[in-house]
C-alpha cells in the first residue's frame, strides 16, 4: 500500500531533497523499515541507538499523534500520509 | 510601619512600588547549582540565572521591552500600527503581554507545533496567532511572516524582526551582562546560554567582555538541525540571524536534544527547578565546561520554566 511520507525543511538532506517520500507499508513501523532500506541517515535521526523512535519526534498518521493509536502498530491503508514532526514536550 | 516586628518574617524586605508589568522585566535572581553539581570541585561554582522570573516566564521578555521600547520611541508603532513578528513562542508570549501593557496591537506568525501552553497564554493577552508549517520549524514561521509584510500595502505592520533587530542584543548587554557581573561580584568566570536567535549570547558577552575580557563565553546549539530544543537553531542548517555574530562566543558546544532534556529532568529532582528543554541544553553545556575546571564561576541561563511546555488534556485537542 502506498503510503506518503512528509519530510520535515531539517531533515529533507538526508531524503535527497524530497519533501514527500512515497512507501510501500501497512503500519508506521513498516513505513520507517521501508525508508530504512534507500535512507538510512534520515531513518537514523528519527529512530535511537535503542531502537525506538526518539523522545521528541512526533509521528503523525492522517494528522493523528501514532503516540494516541497503536504507535508503530499503527495500521495504514493505500493513501494515508504520516508527518515527522520535532516534537514539543509532552506531544503537540 | 507594624509596631511588632516578630509579627513579620525577616524575608520580608522593602521593595519599591511598580509602575507597570514592563518595569518588572530584569534582575532575575542568580541561584547556585547543588545538586547537579555534585562531584565537581569546591572551587567550581556553577550558577544559573533565572529567567522565567520575567513577568512574562522567559528570557524573550528582555529582548521584547527593548524592541518595544526602542520602536514607540523612533515612532515605529504610531497609528495604531501592529507590531508582527515571527517566533517559536517565548517572544511572542512577551510581546502579547507588554504590548497589552503599553496598547500595541500583536500579531504573531509561529510553527503550528509549538506548545499548547504558548498558543492560549498568548491569546490569553490578546495578540493574534498566524500558524505556519510545522514541518518548517521556525524558519518557516520567518518567511511567512516576511511575506506577510511584503504583502502589506497600507502599512498596517510594523515588523521588528527579532533575528535582526540590534535591540535584541542590545537588551543584554544593558541588562542581562551588568546583573550577572554584579551578582557575582565581578567572579563570572565563564557564561553559557543557548543559541537561538542568539541575542542573549552576543548581547550578554559584548556587556560581560566590556567588564571582563578573559570571561570565556560559550554558545550552546542543537547537534543537528532535526532537534527537539525548542527555541535552539543550528546555526549550520538555519537561517543565519542577522544579529548572529560569531566572534561574540570564545567557544561553541553542540549539545544533544537527548542530553538537553535529561539535564533538564535531573535538575528538577536535584535542585527544585523545573526548566524547560532549552534550559536542559544550556546546563548541560554549563557542566560539560565546569568538568573541565579546576577553579570557576560559571553562569548558565535558564530560558523559561517547565510549565510552558505541560501538554494539555487530549480532549483540548
Amino acid at each position: 500500500m502506498a503510503i506518503l511520507v512528509r519530510i520535515p525543511t531539517a531533515l529533507r538532506k538526508l531524503a535527497s531533497g524530497a519533501e514527500t517520500i512515497e512507501v510501500e507499508a501497512s503500519t508506521v513501523g513498516g513505513v520507517l523499515d521501508g525508508l530504512r532500506e534507500a535512507h538510512p541517515d534520515l531513518v537514523g535521526q528519527i529512530v535511537g541507538t535503542d531502537g525506538k523512535v526518539r523522545r521528541f519526534v512526533n509521528l503523525f498518521a492522517n494528522d493523528e499523534d501514532i503516540r494516541f493509536l497503536d504507535g508503530l502498530e499503527t495500521t495504514l491503508e493505500s493513501g494515508d500520509d504520516v508527518s515527522i514532526v520535532p516534537a514539543i514536550a509532552g506531544g503537540r | 510601619m507594624n509596631a511588632d516586628a516578630s509579627a513579620v518574617d525577616a524575608s520580608v524586605r522593602p521593595l519599591e512600588l511598580w509602575p507597570s508589568v514592563v518595569e518588572l522585566v530584569g534582575n532575575t535572581p542568580l541561584v547556585r547549582l547543588r545538586g547537579v553539581t555534585a562531584g565537581l570541585s569546591d572551587r567550581v561554582e556553577v550558577y544559573a540565572k533565572l529567567e522565567y522570573f520575567n513577568p512574562g516566564g522567559s528570557v524573550k521578555d528582555r529582548a521584547a521591552r527593548q524592541i518595544l521600547l526602542d520602536a514607540l520611541e523612533r515612532g515605529d508603532l504610531a497609528d495604531g500600527r501592529t507590531l508582527i513578528d515571527s517566533t517559536s513562542g517565548n517572544t511572542g508570549v512577551a510581546y502579547a503581554m507588554l504590548g497589552a501593557a503599553l496598547g500595541v496591537p500583536v500579531t504573531l506568525v509561529m510553527p503550528s507545533n509549538v506548545s499548547q501552553a504558548r498558543k492560549d497564554i498568548i491569546e490569553a493577552y490578546g495578540a493574534d496567532i498566524i500558524y505556519s508549517d510545522p514541518l518548517e520549524s521556525s524558519d518557516g514561521a520567518i518567511r511567512l511572516a516576511k511575506r506577510i509584510v511584503a504583502e502589506d500595502t497600507e502599512g498596517r505592520y510594523y515588523y521588528p524582526d527579532q533575528y535582526a533587530n540590534p535591540s535584541n542584543p542590545g537588551a543584554h548587554e544593558r541588562t542581562t551582562a551588568p546583573e550577572i557581573w554584579r551578582d557575582t561580584a565581578g567572579r563570572v568566570t565563564h557564561f553559557v546560554a543557548g543559541l537561538g536567535t542568539s541575542g542573549t549570547i552576543v548581547g550578554t558577552s559584548r556587556g560581560l567582555k566590556r567588564f571582563d575580557p578573559s570571561i570565556q563565553v560559550v554558545a550552546v546549539e542543537p547537534d543537528a538541525g532535526f532537534h527537539g530544543l525548542e527555541g535552539l537553531k543550528h546555526m549550520a542548517s538555519s537561517i543565519v540571524p542577522p544579529i548572529y555574530d560569531r566572534s561574540a562566543h570564545d567557544r561553541l558546544l553542540p549539545i544533544t536534544t537527548e542530553d538537553g532534556w535529561d539535564a533538564a529532568e535531573t535538575v528538577a529532582r536535584l535542585d527544585g527547578l523545573a526548566v524547560g528543554w532549552s534550559s536542559g541544553a544550556s546546563l548541560a553545556g554549563a557542566l560539560q565546561v565546569a568538568r573541565e575546571l579546576d577553579e570557576g564561576v560559571v553562569v548558565c541561563i535558564f530560558c523559561d520554566h517547565a510549565d510552558r511546555y505541560i501538554a494539555p488534556p487530549r480532549s483540548r485537542s
